[in-house]
């Protein structure tokens, strides 16, 4: 049996989101859904789960014709959903049992019976795979078993096809391998697997099949072993990456920033390194490895009772506003909650961080700032409408060159940027690569904290790893590889790493 | 950095008809509702439309105004201040007092309160701030103890000339002409009252929209730690939000205090509902979306012309309420719906 969507139209106001979309996926194959950010993924899956209605098409699943109007018709329907931030499907001060089993609650009898409903969590957790107490709050649970209890409720519901929006992007290696081991176990029992993924090793690792939408449109669907990685991403960019420059060894001189035994409170570790004038030093690590919470300190948003060195100078950054004293400044990895304001101007956002330049006698010259603000528009190639629109009604992309814009040309030279690329499509990922390498000829002293290993590689010219809080290793991007990052960054030796990378890729 | 397609283009807005007709609606809906009611209420009562019930409206809204303009301030940084009707009535009971029980000269008796106000918005704000309470239940506690406070200095009673006094005599001092001017005074026979409401808008427009002060109060508000990241002292200007509020509803009281001719005691309760209401209604004026003086302005306009018209017309100061929750109900719906839109 399969979900087929068929000429799927939908538009909000006058803009065309999906242009007459088809879109299949069988029982028991795992397809996935791939395209840059706009290309209408989220509204084709907001869609398939009945949050938004389309405008015109068919949606069939086997002999039959369905609507799908509201979440419950979707759910009827056998179609389940892991969401992308899985907390906001779930109830935190209840019990795993009563999460899992919310559905047979909702249309069970009056009176609960917790003996039988807790016998049906630990049965529906067990074909997860997942062995957690059923009596366990789901506030005290990891994000990873967050999303395997969702996936719980789902089988609960006795779901056919079910979508995974992003699942592996906050997940550790490990935690990747036991979402597969559970995804693969669905696969056999039928269920039609949609798979949203940005990472392409992954897809070739567990898709059978790959749909790429771009600009509304279907632009591939083949299997996913007759494509090349090449082909896919040009059909999602409908044009050809251009080939990465491999980064010139460079030789550094002026320390900018040192850091020597310097506590990180989070994180209870101390850390020692050294930054140079015109250096990018990528900060390798996966999600929980301690990446936010230096960054954090840095910042002064946790702030560290030692001292570090800025240009030679001793100092204590005690609070966010002394760090930007010190030019030390944070491109945070949650942009929308605290890169930029949302609901203010983009040109109010870019002239926030010096806003005291363009005052004379406390009033605001808001010429000068329309001015400012338009430079660093054409500078970063902000795609904007108006200096005065919202800053949420732009793209993630441009969102993020907001995030970063308001520094330049400020006395900012230490640049601190986590998870810069996340949730950003292909083409302002290059963009964002190239403001860091001007900023490098510009001699800032560049710290890039990611876990998009590929990514570090393009970026930096040394790469510390870390794992659990502490640097485990350092490595001249030269003299490495995406292999032997991977095994440090999942917490192997480098032997052992790259056998465990051998032992998830057969 | 050249990007060689557009990855996302933003909606062209082409709206016609219908779809033009509703931004409109929400943008100046309280506009209109006001002309509308204006209309009616000159057909209805002749006396309506005439300089002298022109001048009462403003000057009955005045202090709501004042007290209003405050809770603006404490809107803006995304708090909010429920301690403002006490204090009104605070500020009232020490102007007066300041006078009738202890002689002192008027300058004095502005000044005590605007004091008094100045400490109960640091209060509020070291609990909010530093002892990181929620604003609501800071402010509500705070509401609640100034309100017992003034009840205790005065006992109970109102505060009057030649009041009789617990040693058996009466009270030496009395309420001044100079001071009784802030509230009855005229300068052109315009209300001194109202004088003091326009300045203070004005001001207060002029600096929230023109000036670093206000554009970091609205950044403080907007999203605190993008702001604190970006290096505001959120802190600071949380408290000079508070604090704002405070003198603000003191100079209410001192304003309320004058025109009354007593220190009634309780006094402000009333204007707190009020002065929420006004500020929120403030919101959708305009389409601004946000807390701002004009738009509170504007709903202390609507609220005022409102009750004096249904007054006009007989209707019981009781039945007055419903219209008031009607017209706050009505003003959130059109913001609401606007935040919706955009």
């Amino acid at each position: 049996m399969s979900l087929q969507m068929k000429r799927i139209v939908k538009s909000f106001h006058t803009n065309k989101v999906l242009k007459e979309v088809d879109f299949t996926v069988e029982s028991g194959e795992i397809h996935a859904l791939l395209g840059v950010n706009g290309a209408g993924k989220s509204t084709l899956v907001k869609i398939l789960s009945g949050q938004q209605l389309y405008d015109s098409g068919e949606i069939w699943i086997g002999e039959e014709r369905v609507s799908l109007s509201s979440p419950h018709e979707a759910i009827e329907a056998g179609i389940g959903i892991v969401v992308q931030e899985v907390d906001t499907a779930l109830f935190p001060e209840l019990t795993v049992a009563e999460n899992v089993t919310m559905h047979e609650l909702v249309k069970g009898p009056v009176f609960v019976n917790w003996k039988t409903r807790k016998q049906r969590a630990k049965q529906l957790l067990q074909q997860v795979g997942l062995e957690i107490p059923v009596d366990r709050l789901v506030s005290d649970c990891s994000l990873s078993e967050k999303q395997q209890i969702v996936i719980a409720q789902a089988l609960a519901r006795n779901v056919r096809y079910l979508i995974l929006d992003e699942p592996t992007a906050p997940l550790s290696e490990t935690e990747t391998t036991t979402l597969f081991r559970i995804v693969r176990r669905l696969k056999a029992s039928g269920v039609g697997i949609i798979f949203i993924s940005h990472r392409l090793p992954e897809i070739r690792e567990i898709c059978d099949q790959v749909t790429v939408l771009r600009e509304g449109k279907t632009v591939l669907q083949s299997e996913v072993a007759g494509q090349s990685d090449e082909q896919i991403v040009e059909a999602m960019l409908g044009r050809t990456l251009t080939q990465r420059k491999v980064k010139t060894e460079k030789t550094f001189l002026n320390p900018i920033l040192q850091l020597d035994h310097f506590t990180i409170p989070k994180l209870q570790q101390k850390i020692t390194f050294t930054l140079y004038e015109g250096e990018v030093l990528g900060i390798a690590g996966l999600v929980g490895a301690g990446k936010t919470e230096i960054a954090r300190a840095l910042s002064g948003q946790d702030p560290s009772p030692d001292m570090l060195t800025i240009r030679g100078k001793k100092d204590k950054i005690r609070h966010p506003k002394k760090a930007i004293k010190l030019g030390l400044c944070l491109i945070p990895e949650e942009r929308r909650k605290e890169g930029i304001l949302v609901d203010f101007p983009v040109d109010q956002n870019l002239s926030l961080p010096r806003v005291q330049t363009i005052t004379t006698a406390g009033r605001i010259d808001r010429k000068k700032e329309k001015q400012l603000a338009d430079a660093i528009v054409k500078k970063l190639g902000i795609k904007t409408p108006s200096l005065s629109l919202s800053a949420k009604r732009l793209s993630g992309g441009n969102q993020q060159k907001v995030s970063i814009g308001k520094w330049l040309d400020t006395n900012a030279d230490i640049y601190l940027f986590d998870e810069p690329t996340k949730g950003i499509d292909i083409g302002a990922k290059g963009d964002v690569f190239s403001i860091i390498s001007s900023l490098a000829d510009q001699k800032k002293g560049i710290l890039y904290f990611s876990s998009e290993l590929d990514e570090l590689l393009t970026v930096a010219d040394r790469i510390f790893v870390l794992f659990d809080g502490k640097i485990i290793a350092e490595r001249r991007t030269q003299e490495t590889s995406l292999e032997e990052l991977m095994a440090l960054a999942a917490g192997g030796g480098t032997q052992n790493g790259a056998v465990n990378q051998a032992n998830r890729t057969s | 950095m050249e990007q060689s397609i557009k990855l996302t283009e933003l909606p062209k807005k082409q709206k016609k008809g219908k779809e033009r007709l509703l931004p409109f609606f929400t943008k100046y809906g309280t506009v209109l509702a006001i002309l509308v009611i204006v209309l009616l209420f000159s057909v209805l009562s002749e006396e309506f439309f005439t300089y002298k019930n022109w001048t009462d409206i403003l000057r009955a809204i005045s202090i709501t105004t004042l007290v209003a303009i405050g809770v603006t301030l404490s809107l803006i940084v995304n708090g909010f201040d429920l301690s403002v009707g006490s204090t009104v009535s605070l500020a009232t009971i020490t102007s007066t007092a300041a006078m009738v029980w202890y002689r002192q000269e008027t300058v004095i008796a502005i000044c005590i309160p605007l004091l008094v106000g100045l400490i109960v918005g640091l209060v509020n704000a070291f609990l909010i701030v530093k002892i990181r309470l929620p604003d609501m239940l800071a402010t509500l506690g705070l509401m609640y103890m100034i309100n017992g406070l003034h009840l205790t200095i005065t006992k109970g009673y109102s505060i009057y000339n030649n009041m009789p006094m617990t040693d058996g005599g009466t009270a030496s001092g009395k309420i001044l002409p100079s001071f009784l001017f802030i509230g009855q005074g005229e300068i052109f026979s315009i209300p001194f009252p109202v004088i003091i409401m326009f300045f203070f808008v004005i001001v207060v427009h002029l600096g929230l929209n023109y000036t670093k002060f206000g554009r970091l109060l609205y950044v403080t508000g907007g999203n605190e730690e993008a702001a604190r990241l970006s290096g505001v002292p959120v802190k600071r200007y949380k408290t000079y939000a508070y604090a704002l509020s405070g003198l603000f509803a003191s100079i209410a009281g001192i304003v309320l205090a004058s025109r009354i001719g007593t220190g009634q005691v309780s006094s402000g309760a009333s204007l707190l509902m009020d002065s929420v209401a006004a500020a929120l209604i403030g919101y959708s004026v305009f389409g601004a979306n946000k807390p701002n003086v004009l738009g509170t302005f504007v709903g202390s306009i609507l609220i005022g012309i409102l009750l004096n018209g249904l007054t006009m017309l007989n209707v019981p100061y009781y039945a007055q309420d419903i219209v008031k929750g009607a017209i706050l109900v009505g003003a959130l719906t059109l913001m609401y719906k606007s935040r919706k839109e955009a």
